[in-house]
């Protein structure tokens, strides 16, 4: 029989002396949502689990307007959803957390397991990506950053290496008249998981985009960093035209597939409709700041 | 038969369930729950690939692990001729059935039992399963209906041929059956029409998505006996098969039916009992099988993908001059489709002259089809319905009026040629007609969103088929009502309460129960829409006779003649020589000096089964960048008969029409180019949630059928018929698209919405 041991580290060194004891066999454990459902199936098949809910470095989440957002990697989805500045400054992040799974799972999941899960669908990473969140990694040889949208390699791997562990992120404070979106598709209106996800964050000085940052989910073996389209609406107005460009450069940086939730071309298709959607919403939250 | 509807007390009214406190505060025991000392746990190694010959299975290893008692092959499972056995009114084929339960020299689909083990926990039985080697030898594999139909496709059971063929062939094939209705003139028919409507429909493979999994608990005794725990929609269906499928005496097996999460006719067939049965005769211990999500959907269930084609032609005035359906449906590995039932349903709401139904049943690498509540006939009225539409638009006649001009009644002849007794379709369509929902605005289409209403009919047999019942006076003047139906929509509520109707008790007062094969008389499965129609009618026989007891006992205490007694209102009394009466509970307790206890019993088979009809109106939002459509209103109205509980009623409506809407936008099974079944969960097997739905309203029409003590029709059925084809009718109207494809997912709507605008 396959047996498991379970550990509860306090701190954030005793985490990184275990994870640097265990290696390969040990996975961290946060809300669970996709770990123990994977462990279930046989696709991961931990010796060790270490417990991160308990290390306060990990729980930590808090704003100000210099610095901007902390979440730590272990912090319950629906605590940032709560959370009266994350939900002012970074609706696009709040729409993403509210979209996984359900209310229930959402008291459980956290922003670190969804983006250490490494699945190309995630639906908090595009809307990371899009704030341009990065990553502090810890081990017990010291501390590295890691943004976003470099942390998944493939469909379930990571940046991280065997003795690593994310323990924050952090995400700039937005600029004045700045916003952000999160929008995915799934047939139907709760329990799915992305046949495509866009996040989106724009900046306007007056009519002028001064910054745009676009992200996809969900249409590749990670999630993508749309960087061409961002940047192709420095400069102009957040127009139809202009929108409908920038959604025809992250069409082309998508490469579906075609499986159970959706074809190649019907994702193709959509990245198209939600790029034109997010950028549309995000720039009427930028309007109106 | 008299109906005399006014003098309802119980009838009609709506108790709280008699279930209801154990299912609600979690105490009901289901299959999962039965738990015996010393029991093992089992497992099932089931087939990765669609077509496979099996050359060597090798066990060895998993025997050798320590807590595993043993394994088990289809070397254990004794070899039977094919054949038809008739059970109840359902043909079984023994060796298929076996064959089903177990692979013997292949495996004809992705999820196909090879091998089973029993070990001390079920995470050894787990490992165990793992260490079987199983050699395969790869055969190509068919699933599409029209691919396994061509001559050159691959077989999957050599021996097969093809029955009802007008000649008698000796070809190796994958058409079980065929079959023909057929009267009129079906040219003239077409010459006489003005419009002539013809579509080709494709509809995915759907399972009925019962939350309980499929569970077994066997004990063997060394006398030979065996008792099995199991959720079942019947416990007599089960005992029967599982005797045919060992060839072992019925009387050697006691069924004890477990509290039931679900069946909707997936839980009538067996695929763990005889397992559970032969590990436990091996062990000489109990075990249990339980299966997975992913066992469930890949290797249970599900109902038959089809292709269909309608070919309808109407004249100025309406009236239909000729209907052409031509229909193949997916048995699965085996022969079994509800081909039939979808012949027989599909053009029966309308009274024609010229029609011509031909259907095919075909083996495919997928699950063995079971029923699916209404088997056949959604897949059939998603066509019919959706050409009937379109006839109606063509020729500028309000879809209900086009079904009043057409619509069967009494007398009318059924495509399969029997008449009609009384029914009351069009007093469906004149409901809705009059519904509030009809009669509201049509929905008007917004920016980006584009709304539509769409209505659509069905019709459904309802069966008959054996029941018994007991009805038993307690001591303290309530009653017991013993039944032999597993109760998966309110049925002990409905039985109860029809007993309590016939003594004169209220609902609360009649206790009932739902009992294993040896403690009542046979009964035949939960299916068909047939446990208030046709076990109520046992209890409503039963309770009389109770009756006719009781007035005996008053009788025999007042020295006067059993016809002198009027039972009435709970109470018996005379008028000859002085007026003597005494309720109930005052005779109760007179009992033991009165001739001592009663217990009425009636075993039925009742013939005047009440056809159902249905007619639904849907009113839907489509968003044409994404093709998701929402449900904005859903109204069911269906000829009921007479609701005995009218809370269950409106339930079954409302969860028949939220699998439909399921059937209609989003289930399917997701098959790779290597026949392995992608969505074997309830993630990507998207069935809807409360999410999906809006509250779905529900009209009762009451025509009573003549058939039934109290007019009884059975009602679980008929409305899955309508949703598929009302929503597709429903999209036409908002977006212009005629939608001949099952699911109506967004990807399909969306391309169909674009290729629609490239057109123009």
């Amino acid at each position: 029989m396959h047996a498991i041991t379970y550990e509860s580290p306090k701190s954030l060194a005793q985490a990184l002396s275990l994870l640097s004891a265990t290696g390969e066999k040990g996975r961290l454990l946060a809300g669970g949502t996709d770990l123990l459902i994977q462990m279930r199936a046989g696709v991961r098949k931990p010796e060790q689990l270490i417990d991160a809910k308990s290390i306060p470095e990990l729980q930590v989440l808090s704003f100000n307007s210099q610095d901007g957002l902390r979440v730590g990697a272990a912090v319950p989805c629906c605590r940032l959803i709560e959370d009266p500045a994350v939900r002012q400054h970074y609706p696009g992040l709040v729409e993403a957390a509210g979209l996984i799974g359900s209310v229930q799972i959402q008291s459980r999941c956290s922003l670190g397991g969804n983006l250490c899960n490494g699945s190309p669908a995630a639906d908090t990473t595009p809307a990371l990506i899009a704030l341009g969140a990065v990553c502090h990694v810890a081990s017990s040889k010291g501390t590295r950053t890691v943004a976003v949208e470099d942390f998944v390699v493939s469909p379930g791997r990571t940046v991280l290496q065997a003795d690593e562990l994310l323990v924050e992120f952090r995400i700039p404070a937005p600029k004045p008249h700045s916003a952000d979106c999160y929008q995915r598709f799934i047939p139907r209106n709760e329990m799915d998981i992305a046949v495509v996800g866009v996040g989106a964050a724009v900046t306007l000085n007056g009519d002028t985009c001064t910054a745009a940052r676009i992200s996809l989910g969900a249409v590749a073996p990670t999630p993508l960093f749309a960087k061409e389209a961002g940047a192709s609406l420095v400069g102009k107005p957040l127009n139809e035209s202009t929108i409908a460009a920038a959604a025809a450069l992250a069409q082309q940086i998508a490469v579906p597939i075609t499986d159970m939730r959706g074809t190649a071309e019907y994702r193709k298709h959509m990245v198209g409709v939600l790029t034109r959607r997010v950028l549309t919403t995000a720039a009427e939250r930028a309007r109106a700041k | 038969m008299e109906v005399q509807e006014h003098k309802f007390k119980v009838i009609g009214t709506r108790p709280i369930r008699h279930d209801g406190v154990d299912k609600v505060t979690g105490r009901a025991k289901y299959g999962a729950d039965i738990s015996l000392p010393g029991m093992l746990h089992g497992r099932v190694l089931r087939s990765p690939h669609a077509h496979a010959r099996i050359k060597s299975i090798d066990t060895s290893a998993a025997l050798a692990l320590p807590g595993v008692k043993a394994v088990l092959t289809s070397e254990d499972f004794p070899k039977l001729a094919a054949g038809v056995v008739a059970m109840g009114e359902l043909p079984m084929n023994p060796r298929y059935l076996s064959m089903n339960l177990m692979a013997q020299d292949k495996v004809l689909y992705d999820g196909h039992a090879v091998a089973a083990v029993a070990a001390t926990s079920s995470h050894i039985a787990e490992e165990a399963v793992k260490l079987i080697k199983v050699e395969y030898e790869l055969l190509p594999h068919v699933q599409n209906v029209l691919d396994a139909m061509k001559d050159n496709a691959p077989i999957l059971l050599p021996e097969l041929r093809t029955s009802g063929t007008p000649e008698k062939s000796d070809k190796e094939t994958n058409i079980a059956s065929q079959l023909r209705f057929a009267r009129g003139d079906l040219e003239a028919g077409f010459k006489a029409a003005a419009v002539v409507v013809e579509h080709e429909f494709d509809t995915a493979m759907v399972h009925q998505g019962y939350i309980e999994p499929h569970n077994a608990v066997a004990q063997y005794n060394t006398d030979g006996q065996t008792t099995i725990w199991t959720s079942t929609q019947g416990a007599f269906t089960a005992r029967d098969q599982c005797a045919l499928a060992l060839d072992i005496p019925a009387s050697s097996i006691k069924v004890v039916p477990a509290e039931i999460g679900g069946g909707f006719g997936g839980k009538i067939g067996i695929y763990l009992e005889p397992l559970a049965l032969l590990l436990s005769k091996k062990t000489g211990k109990p075990v249990k099988l339980i299966m997975s999500r992913a066992d469930v959907l890949r290797a249970t269930g599900p109902t038959s993908g089809s292709h269909i084609r309608v070919k309808m032609g109407a004249n100025k005035a309406g009236k239909i001059t000729a209907a052409q359906v031509w229909m193949a449906y997916e048995a699965g590995a085996f022969p079994g489709s509800p081909v039939g039932a979808g012949c027989m349903t599909a053009l029966a709401p309308y009274d024609l002259e010229n029609l011509q139904i031909d259907g095919f049943d075909v083996l495919v690498n997928k699950p063995k089809t079971a029923a699916y509540r209404a088997p056949g006939s959604t897949n059939a009225a998603m066509g019919t319905e959706t050409v009937v539409d379109e006839l109606a638009e063509k020729l500028g006649i309000d879809p209900l009026e086009f079904r009043r001009i057409n619509g069967a009644k009494e007398g009318t002849a059924q495509p399969a040629g029997p008449k009609f007794p009384r029914i009351g379709f069009l007093e469906t369509v004149e409901a809705i007609k009059n519904s509030p929902h009809y009669q509201s605005p049509q929905p008007k289409s917004g920016k980006g969103k584009l709304k539509g209403r769409g209505v659509a009919s069905g019709f459904w047999f309802n069966a008959g088929f054996q029941s018994s019942a007991t009805v038993n006076i307690n001591t303290d003047g309530t009653a017991s009502v013993v039944t032999g139906s597993t109760d998966i929509g309110g049925t002990r509520a409905s039985c109860a309460m029809i007993a309590a109707e016939v003594l004169g008790l209220k609902a609360e007062e009649v206790h009932p129960v739902v009992a294993d094969t040896e403690s009542i008389g046979h009964t035949d499965m939960t299916g068909g829409s047939r446990v208030t129609f046709a076990t109520g009618y046992a209890v409503y026989e039963a309770a009389q006779d109770a009756v006719n007891q009781l007035k005996q006992r008053a009788a025999t205490l007042w020295k006067a003649k059993p016809e002198e007694v009027v039972y009435q209102d709970g109470a018996v009394s005379r008028t000859t020589n002085g007026n003597e009466s005494m309720t109930l509970k005052e005779l109760a307790g007179k009992l033991p000096r009165a001739g001592g206890p009663v217990a009425g019993r009636a075993s039925v088979n009742p013939r005047g089964v009440g056809p159902a009809f249905a007619t639904h109106v849907v009113d839907v939002e489509v968003d044409p960048e994404t093709g998701k459509v929402e449900i904005l209103r859903y109204t069911a109205t269906q000829d009921v008969g007479k609701a005995v509980h009218p809370s269950y009623v409106e339930g079954q409506m409302q969860g028949a029409v939220a699998q439909g809407v399921g059937w209609a936008l989003n289930e399917e099974y997701f098959y790779d180019e290597k026949g392995t079944l992608r969505n074997a969960g309830f993630l990507d097997y998207r069935m809807p949630t409360c999410l999906d739905l809006p509250m779905i309203e529900t009209i009762l029409v009451e025509v009573p059928n003549p058939g039934h003590p109290i007019g009884v029709r059975g009602v679980g059925e008929v409305p899955i018929i309508p949703p598929p084809a009302a929503i597709a009718n429903a999209i036409y109207r908002a977006v212009g698209v005629r939608m001949t494809e099952l699911p109506m997912s967004p990807p399909r709507l969306c391309k169909a919405i674009a290729e629609k605008s490239a057109k123009k």
